[in-house]
Order: C-alpha cells, then structure tokens, then sequence
C-alpha cells in the first residue's frame, strides 16, 4: 500500500534508465558523464518551468502563460541591459518581481472571479508574448559582460562540466522539494488539489494559496527567462514557443495527475530528463528528423495518461 | 451538568420568500447526546449551518460557555469550538491520515513540518480518544468510510472541540461500523463533550440520545428527554398530528378485493446493503400499493431498486409478464414499468423545452431516435394528453419552466403514462402542489389503477396513501416493518408501525 503511491515516479524512473542504458549501447560516446551534464546544460530553464508548474497543476489548475513569460523576461533583459544599460544586479531581481507580480495577478484573477484557470493563463500567454514585440521584432543580442560571464562559466566535475544555470536548477529543485513537503504552504497546496471543498471546510487558506501557487509559477517562469538569456545570449519574441506544452508533457510523465493532488517535484524533474534523452538519442541517430523528439513525446504522454487512468480506477475499486 | 454549554435563543433565518427558521431556542448541554429532529423542510440543516456559520444569523443570539459569539464562518465556529462531522466526509483523500487530522495546524520547528511527531501524536489521538490502531501515514482513500468519519472526528478533538455535531453520520454505515461510532460517541459523551446527532433512524435516535429537540415547519416544537418521550408522540410531533385527532378518513378507493388481480411485479427478499433491508413485496394488477414512512426511511429506494436504477445485493425481483428481472431503468421501460421521480427539477422536467416535448420526452426514447415521432403525431398527443390530465395553461407550445408546480406534474405523469406502463410509481407525486392539483392527481391515480394500472404510490403525506391505497407497506429505519390490506388502513396502525416499538 505504501509503495503504490511511489509507482508513477518509480515507473518514470525506470524509463530514464531504461532509455539511458539503450542509447549507451547503441552508440558509441553516448555512456559518458559529460552526456548526462549536456541533459542538465540543455534543459536546465525547463526544469525551473516545470518545477513551477508542478505546483500548479498539483494545485488543481494550468499555467499556460510559462513560455510567453520567459520570452518577455529574455527581452526585458536583452533591452534593459544592451539599450538602456541597466546594471544586470538591478534588471534581474526586477524581472523575477514582475513574474511573481503577473503570476499573482493571474492567480488572483482565478480565485476571485472564478474563471478557468485555462483562460486566463491562456489570456496571460497572449499577452506576455505581445508585449514582447512592443519592446522589438528582432532578436536583441546580449553582449553585456555579466551575462557573458555567466554563460562562459564552466563548473568542473568529475568526467566534464556542467554550466552555472544548472546550479541554479538544481538548487531550485531541491528547494521546491522541502517547499511541497515540509511547508504549511506545500500541503496546503496538495490538499487544495484533494478537494478544495474540504480544504476549506477545514479552515485552510484557501484563497491565499492559490494565488502565491501561480505567483511562484510565475517567479519560475521569470527565472527560467534569465537562465534562458544566460543560455541563448539573447533576448527575441519567439523564444520559447510552445515551451508550456513540453513543460506540462514533462510534469505529467513525471507522474503528477493533471486532476491535482498527487505529484512530485523528483517526478518532474525525471519527466524533464525523459525528454532531454529522446532528444539525444534522436541527434546521435544523425539520420531522423527533429520532429522525431515530438512524436515520441506524444506517444509516451499518451501511454502515461492511460497508465495514470489505470492506477486511479484501481485506486476508486479498492476503495468501495 | 446544569448549565448549557450552548445556547441558542430566538434564531430567526429569512431567505428569499421563506422564513427557514422562524424564533428557534436550542442548547447542548455538556456530556450529553441531542438528538434533532424532524421532517423535510422543518429547519434542521439551516440551523446546523446556522451553528457552523455556513449561513448568518438574522435575528437570535449564540452563546457559548456564557459568552455571546457570532460565527462569521467555518473557521470562526472552529475557533469557538464548534465541529462539524459531515455524511459527507469533507477531509481530503490524497492526503495521509495524520495529515488530515494535523493540517493547517502541523508542528514545525522552524518553519519546517516535523513528520515524525506528526504522525506520532496523530496515532497516539486515534489511539487514545478513539480506540483506533491504524497506520496514518496512508492516504485516507485507503480507508472506508467509516474510518475516515472517525478520523474526521478526529480532526475535530484535535482542535479541541467542546460541540461535535455529527450530521447524518450512519447513513452510509453498515451495522457494525453504526456500532464502533456510537461506542466512541458514548466514549466522548463521558469526556464531557456536547454531542448534536442528526439522523433519520428512529432505533438510533433513541439508542444513543439523551435529550431530543423537534423541530417542524421552521419552528421549535419542543425540547424533550428522549426517556419521557414515547416513540409515537416523536413522530406525531415531527408530522404535527395529535393522536387524539386522527380518525377515519373517507376512503376514495373501493373495496376491491383482495385478489382482485394476477401479480404484476413480485421481490421477494430483495436488499441492497445501506439502502434497504431485504424486504418483499407484491403488486398485483389494478392496484395501488402505497408506502408510507417518515423522510429516509427507505421510500425511495425501494422505487429505484424496483425500477433498476440501483443494483440490489440479494433478493429477486420477478415482472410477471416476462418473468424476467429488471436490469436497467432502460429494461424497466420495456418491461412496462415507470417512474416519476421525487426530484421533480431536477431528475424530470427539462426545463427549456415544450410541453409537448417534455410529453413526448420517453415515448421517443423507447422508440429510438431513428424513429422520430411525426409533428403531427406529437400535436394529437399532447391535445389528448392536457385534456385529460387538464393541464392549465391547456396550450402544447408553452414552456415548462412557465408552468405551476402541479401542472409540470401533470406533464411528467403524461410523458410516462404515454408509454403505457403497467406499473406506475410515483414518488412524492403531489409534494409542493396546491390542494386542487393533488386532489386531481390522486383521482387520476384511482381511474388509472381502476383500468387495470398497478401503482406504487409514494408519499409523506399519510392522508393521501390512506386515501388512495389497495394496500400500505410501512417502512421504518430501511426496513418494511408491516403490510396492512385494505381492511386494516388507518392512521394509528400505520403511525404506530412507523414509530416501531
């Protein structure tokens, strides 16, 4: 009984290991510490996003608004800083309040007026990407020596290295790890995913926490827009596109329910881990396609949401 | 023991055009069981919810341990010492048991929850205050019901409760699980807590409760001591009938005899756990069996077993005609069968639609959509169908939602007698209707029957399945207690079956 709650994460875990030891043998190269750091280097902004987004989907709700707020946070950023030439120590813990800033404006909107989280952040997501083309249409690139720096920087570990924003993912995982299980605020939040009826009955702040889940959805976000700046040495309206889907493809193939309530921030994190390894495997491959990446990534979304289905229904006939 | 911990003085609660409450006294008493009673519509939930501050209050004060308090809502009734343990289990499933019991509330050090001592003082509750060993760090949904009620309660002491109110806790109990509560309500009752039961099992009420509160129509009928009060004055008092008064009604059925026709539908021991005992049941063609029995005593469940909407768990069930039994409501209708739920909006009437084409509703369902019925066709029935049933405004185009209580009756008795069934059930077929339209329905109901229709007629109002009744099954607590043939119908033998002994 104990153990099935761990089973979706289990599950993820063993397909992480399953398709890493694949891919080792069959390429050579592939089995190196160095590939699994690239899998970090790759993918450190989406594992900010995801984390962010885990919150919010255990909480019951949706932010689609993610990668339309890392586009604007890479433009704020670029423009700030090359046009303007804002100090970096100034521009960045701005950008991160006005993420927070948005994602509670949403978040409020939800609780208050009771509209589908779907909406709004679908709304936020308009809204975040056209104000990116009011700063410019084109890409500003970032020469600036801080963010340089940054990017340049090399973290030495044992058999290669890994870059500073994977320090930054990782520290942020394993904070948002102590947040969703020894915070009031992180079990409010999975009760609120239980049942918010009860979460309420039962004298939880209710309206509270929901809306700092997608201010801090939002503060993930902003930080995944540095990070991304770090990576891309760039600030463009078309970063980031599409970014919330593969954010929510790799929350749920971390095995958190979409229906809120159960999920783990070590599942996300494997979820986005999943990904960067099709995406590896697709590029030692040499011969397919890109897209490869996105139909493999459909069918395991498919066959993790069946499989989820299946737990929960065994779930409800043990029960009666 | 003397000084009320609770007590409520002159509630009052006004909604849009009803006055739910109307100058309510209640109080709890320390180490006590109150029980509070009565039927549909008479002000218990509102004054529960009053309590709980789900509601405000408009006039009447709330004093608690002396001090006047005003519950602005379910935290502040908490924080007052007010808890609620709901049928419904409001806790959440995926979280563990300590969890449940501690949230909101767990002990941290530093900002930091301490699991540990969490789930340590979580066991050492349950084990102390409810005899209760189980592991608590599962997820709640790990356990039934009954368990998770208890742990419910558990909550409630852990914010150290001084009235528990438990509302409707044995409905969906089976009878050990009944038995395991009332010992911790018993337990409880000896620590000094002030226990408020609601239920609608008369065997429970005076199992477990010391004091009983009646209230009828919004209005305090009395507060007494459950050992003074004998079960039929309870229910007299609950119906508002003085047994004194009640005489011969004129019977509006004739003396049909007994085996007037061959058997339509039989069960015989036919049960469904929670729901109803196994009980048996005849109706026979051309007659009117009636069931009488105070608000959840089972009426309604034996309409949905026999209609198969829900799945009995023993038992048989035989339609004479086919001799088969009855799967589906779907299988029901073809076998002939009809049910005019109690739930009149929201399980009847569709309310945007025609007259016409809410008569029309399950005469095309049973033919098929393939199968339309021609305009024409739909015009002469529901002519033919507002003649006869009078349906006032008597005009086929109007909407449902326009018409009387009384008359969207009519049209739902229309839609379902236009299948032609062979049994009838009507459930709370005049319950909000004026005195006009239920005397209409009720002979509509004897000309039915008398054309060779089996009827089960399901109503609170004892008048009327006296006056329409071949024959009353009485039922108490989910059971039938007693069968009377027509010679035998009056009120006191039925009252004094429905309060049992």
């Amino acid at each position: 009984m104990l153990n099935r709650k761990y089973i979706p994460i289990l599950v993820t875990f063993g397909l992480l290991a399953a398709m890493f030891a694949a891919g080792s043998f069959r390429y050579t190269g592939f089995f190196s510490a160095q590939v699994l750091y690239n899998l970090l280097i790759d993918n450190s902004f989406l594992i900010i996003t995801a984390v962010g987004m885990t919150f919010v989907i255990i909480s019951g709700g949706i932010d689609l608004s993610v990668g339309s707020v890392i586009a604007l946070t890479t433009m704020l950023c670029a423009s700030l800083v090359e046009q303007q030439g804002w100090s970096p120590a100034v521009v960045i813990p701005m950008v991160l309040i006005l993420g927070s800033l948005f994602g509670t404006l949403m978040g409020a909107i939800i609780h208050y007026f009771k509209i589908q989280p779907f909406i709004v952040t679908l709304a936020g997501m308009f809204l975040a990407r056209g104000v990116c083309y009011i700063i410019s249409i084109n890409t500003i690139t970032v020469t600036n020596g801080f963010f340089t720096k940054v990017a340049q920087t090399k973290v030495i570990l044992p058999g290669g290295n890994i870059s500073i924003n994977v320090i930054i993912a990782l520290a942020l995982v394993l904070a948002a790890i102590f947040l969703a299980h020894y915070t009031r605020f992180g079990r409010n939040v999975y009760a609120i995913g239980g049942s918010e009826q009860s979460a309420l009955l039962m004298g939880l702040p209710v309206a509270r926490t929901k809306i700092l889940v997608y201010a801090f959805s939002g503060f993930c976000s902003a930080l995944a827009g540095v990070v991304f700046t770090f990576y891309m040495l760039s600030g463009y309206g078309l970063h980031a596109m599409g970014l919330e889907l593969d954010t929510i493809a790799a929350v749920v193939i971390g095995g958190t329910l979409l229906t809120g309530g159960v999920g783990y921030i070590a599942g996300t994190f494997i979820g986005v881990l999943i990904q960067g390894v099709i995406q590896t495997i697709i590029s030692f491959e040499g011969t397919l396609s890109s897209w490869w990446t996105k139909i493999v990534i459909g069918l395991l979304l498919f066959v993790f949401i069946l499989f989820q289905r299946l737990l929960s229904e065994r779930r409800i006939t043990l029960k009666t | 023991m003397h000084t009320p911990l609770l007590q409520m003085t002159g509630i009052t609660k006004r909604f849009p055009g009803v006055k739910a409450l109307s100058n309510v006294d209640f109080r709890l008493f320390p180490g006590e069981v109150h029980a509070l009673m009565g039927e549909n519509g008479a002000g218990k939930s509102t004054l529960i919810k009053v309590l709980t501050g789900v509601y405000s209050i408009d006039e009447g004060t709330v004093r608690i341990d002396d001090r006047t308090v005003t519950i602005a809502g379910p935290l502040e009734a908490q924080k007052a010492g007010i808890s609620t343990v709901y049928q419904e289990v409001n806790l959440c499933p995926n979280l563990t048991v300590a969890e449940n019991v501690f949230i909101g509330r767990e002990p941290r050090r530093f900002g930091r929850i301490q699991w540990k001592k969490m789930n340590e003082d979580a066991k050492q509750l349950l084990k102390e205050r409810l005899n209760l060993s189980i592991d608590v760090t599962l997820p709640l949904h790990a356990y039934s019901v009954a368990i998770q009620q208890l742990i419910a309660i558990a909550r409630a002491l852990s914010i150290s409760a001084k009235v528990l109110i438990l509302d409707e806790p044995t409905s969906s109990l089976d009878q050990n699980e009944v038995q395991q509560l009332f010992g911790i309500m018993r337990k409880l009752k000896s620590d000094g807590l002030a226990i408020l039961f609601v239920t609608h099992f008369l065997d429970q009420v005076y199992e477990m409760s010391d004091r009983i509160t009646v209230l009828r129509n919004g209005e305090l009928e009395g507060e007494y001591m459950a050992a003074e009060l004998p079960r039929i004055e309870l229910v007299l008092k609950m119906i508002g009938k003085d047994l004194k008064l009640l005489e011969e009604l004129p019977k509006l059925s004739e003396e049909a005899g007994e085996a007037a026709g061959t058997m339509m539908i039989n069960a015989s021991a036919l049960g469904r756990k929670g729901a109803i005992k196994p009980f048996d049941l005849e109706i026979r063609k051309g007659e009117v069996v009636g069931l009488a029995g105070l608000l959840g005593s089972g009426r309604t469940e034996i309409a949905r077993l026999l209609f198969g909407v829900d799945r009995p768990d023993e038992g048989k069930l035989l339609v004479a005609d086919s001799g088969s039994t009855v799967k589906s409501p779907r299988n029901a209708i073809d076998l002939g069968i009809a049910f005019c739920s109690e739930n009149r909006k929201t399980e009847g009437i569709i309310d945007d639609l025609t007259v016409r084409e809410n008569i029309i509703l399950a005469l095309q369902a049973t033919k098929g959509w393939s199968r339309p019925l021609s305009r024409k066709k739909q015009d002469e029935i529901a002519e033919q169908y507002i003649k006869m049933l009078n349906i006032n405004p008597p005009n086929p185009e109007h909407l449902i939602k326009n018409l009387s209580g009384g008359n969207q009756q009519k049209v739902l008795l229309a839609r379902w007698l236009l299948t032609e069934p062979d049994l009838l059930i009507l459930d709370e077929p005049t319950r909000g209707i004026d005195i006009g339209a239920k005397a209409e329905i009720q002979k509509l109901v004897l000309s039915l029957a008398k054309q060779g229709m089996s009827v089960l007629f399901i109503s609170s109002e004892m008048e009327e399945v006296i006056r329409v009744s071949d024959r009353v099954a009485v039922l108490r607590d989910r059971m039938k207690v007693k069968e009377l043939s027509s010679s035998e119908i009056n009120q006191k033998e039925i009252m004094q079956a429905m309060a049992g002994g």
